[in-house]
């Protein structure tokens, strides 16, 4: 059964329809991309999914449950969780504190010093930081940080919004890995990318988006070797 | 001294009003213009508890919950099925609220002035200048309130949930946090705070109009944009800073225009500062 079903999912900003009725699937375990070009849905997709924008048509159902129009804090609750496009820590809160914002939903203090301190194995540089305030660390320890800080809900799915976005190319690598690790310990990911390269190599399976419609489906290999889509998505 | 003491007396009254204008704006981001009536409102409870009962304690303590409740209420009835609707249409239900408690209060209590005591504390000679108690009480309780509440939003997961939702309200709900509970929260400590402020006026005044709220709340309003909207610190140096102003003005031959200066001192702040003394830039997001 799929962890996460949408099915002929409708997205309006005013009258201009930017989700025009896609539908698609994430497995347990899996890792699945969604590639497009800058403005084909990708955001406007995720955020339907958690909740944050509320679709005019189509469903969202999550582990069995139909999930559309559910308030966001509820969807957290059950297990899925989401690092934003542009990484929105909290820049007034420190590091240990975004952490714990993270678990906002857990209420076992020994279990969140545990994972806290479990982040910190991860990501050195965060535990290195922990009392400096978000907004003064780097892009790429932000980017740690988005990823620390929605990893300490334990999530069932966790989809992320272009992570490697503005990073250097061996942060890129390092992001990676670490989706990879978070995969590895039980985590089913959904991941949007824009530079479809590193993140086909690491998928299950893989939707083309264009234009609020999904263009191609297939396996992250398939895809790879696709002309078309090699011409569009991997630089040729 | 005297007139120092009382500046920063009514200044922390300005301060805690100004505490509720500035949370809620950070965290729902409106301007709660029936704010001030809150505390009118928290006046005729004190008057109404202090003729039945007579105990200053349980009126100030009836003038808490009272406030505290409507707050919540005013939130859930009249703002909150505006959430997403335009900033003018928000201000507007907000100036009609206003409205209407100072409507209702004038069918319940009368349109003329009636006097409140709560307490007469008499004076106290410092140096050579008597100060009423009753400011020192104010400043102390003021000061009291004022940590209470920064060691609550810094030290507690509500707090700092309370931070991240005026941060970023997306991000706060992928968070998990409920949005609309921590609003509910924020309106309520806001009304809870104005009461005090209403208690600590009418110490100052000693008489309940239904008009009460109006001037407080414009100046509590003038401190707190004067602070930089949004700030807690920043509410709490422009309510001190337009107590004392006001004060020192009163006792010298500008005394008739001290309303003017306040409101002048606004305007030179803004046009220096645009987001007041301590108020922060918004990000800009990509
Ligand atoms: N708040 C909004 N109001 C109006 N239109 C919007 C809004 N947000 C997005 N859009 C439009 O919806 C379309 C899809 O945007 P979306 O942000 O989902 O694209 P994306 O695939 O995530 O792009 P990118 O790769 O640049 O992040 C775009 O045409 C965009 O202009
Ligand atoms: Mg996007």
């Amino acid at each position: 059964m799929a962890l996460l079903e949408v099915k002929d999912l409708q997205v309006f900003y005013g009258v201009i329809q930017a989700i025009k009725g896609i539908s698609f699937e994430v497995n347990q375990g899996e890792i699945v991309t969604l590639i497009g070009a800058n403005g084909a849905g990708k955001t406007t997709t995720m955020q339907s999914i958690m909740g944050l924008i509320k679709p005019r048509g189509g469903s969202v159902v999550y582990d069995g449950k139909d999930i559309t129009g559910m308030p966001t804090h509820k969807i957290v609750g059950m297990g899925m969780t989401q690092v934003p496009e542009g990484r929105r820590v909290f820049s007034e809160l420190t590091v240990y504190e975004n952490l714990l914002m993270g678990a906002y939903t857990e209420k076992d203090r020994s279990r969140i010093k545990e994972d806290i301190e479990e982040i910190y194995t991860i990501f050195p540089r965060l535990g290195e930081r922990k009392s400096q305030v978000a907004g003064t660390l780097s892009g790429g320890e932000q980017q740690m940080l988005a990823m620390g800080r929605a990893i300490m809900s334990h999530p069932k799915l966790l989809m992320l919004d272009e992570p490697s976005m503005g990073l250097s190319p061996a942060l890129v690598d390092q992001v990676f890995e670490i989706i990879k690790h978070f995969h590895k310990t039980g985590t089913t990911i959904l991941l949007v990318e824009q530079n479809a390269n590193k993140s086909l190599a690491i998928s299950d399976r893989a939707y083309v988006l264009e234009n609020g419609r999904i263009t191609v489906t297939g396996t992250g290999s398939e895809l790879m070797a696709s002309e078309e889509i090699r011409k569009a998505y991997l630089g040729g | 001294m005297s007139t120092l003491i009382e500046g920063l007396s009514i200044g922390s009254v300005y301060a805690l009003i100004a505490l509720g204008y500035t949370m809620v704006y950070g965290i729902a981001k409106m301007l709660n213009f029936a704010h001030g009536d809150i505390i009118m409102v928290g006046a005729y409870a004190v008057l109404t508890t202090m003729s039945l009962c007579g105990f200053p304690l349980v009126a100030i303590l009836v003038a808490v919950v009272v406030c505290t409740l409507l707050g919540i209420a005013i939130e859930k009835v009249a703002y909150k099925p505006l959430r997403g609707a335009s900033p003018l249409a928000v201000l507007i239900t907000a100036i009609g609220v206003s409205y209407l408690l100072q409507g209702i209060a004038q069918l319940v209590y009368g349109s003329a002035s009636r006097p409140v005591t709560i307490i007469d504390m008499g004076n106290v000679q410092i140096g050579n200048s008597a100060v009423r108690v009753s400011s020192i009480v104010t400043l102390v309780v003021g000061a009291i309130l004022m940590v209470i509440l920064t060691l609550f939003i810094k030290m507690t997961k509500t707090g700092r949930a309370m931070i991240a939702v005026s941060e970023d309200r997306g991000a706060a709900e992928l968070m998990g946090i409920n949005v609309n509970g921590i609003i509910s929260i924020t309106f309520a400590i806001g009304s809870a705070l104005a009461a005090a402020a209403s208690v600590c006026y009418l110490f100052q005044i000693p008489s309940a109009t239904p008009t009460l709220g109006s001037m407080p709340g414009i100046k509590a309003f003038t401190a707190a944009v004067i602070g930089g909207i949004g700030s807690i610190p920043g509410a709490v140096i422009g309510g001190v800073l337009l107590g004392v102003i006001e004060n020192v003005c009163k006792s010298t031959p500008l005394a008739p225009f001290t309303t003017s200066i306040e409101f002048g001192l606004l305007i030179v702040i803004l046009l220096v500062k645009p987001t007041g003394i301590l108020g922060k830039k918004r990000r800009e997001k990509v």
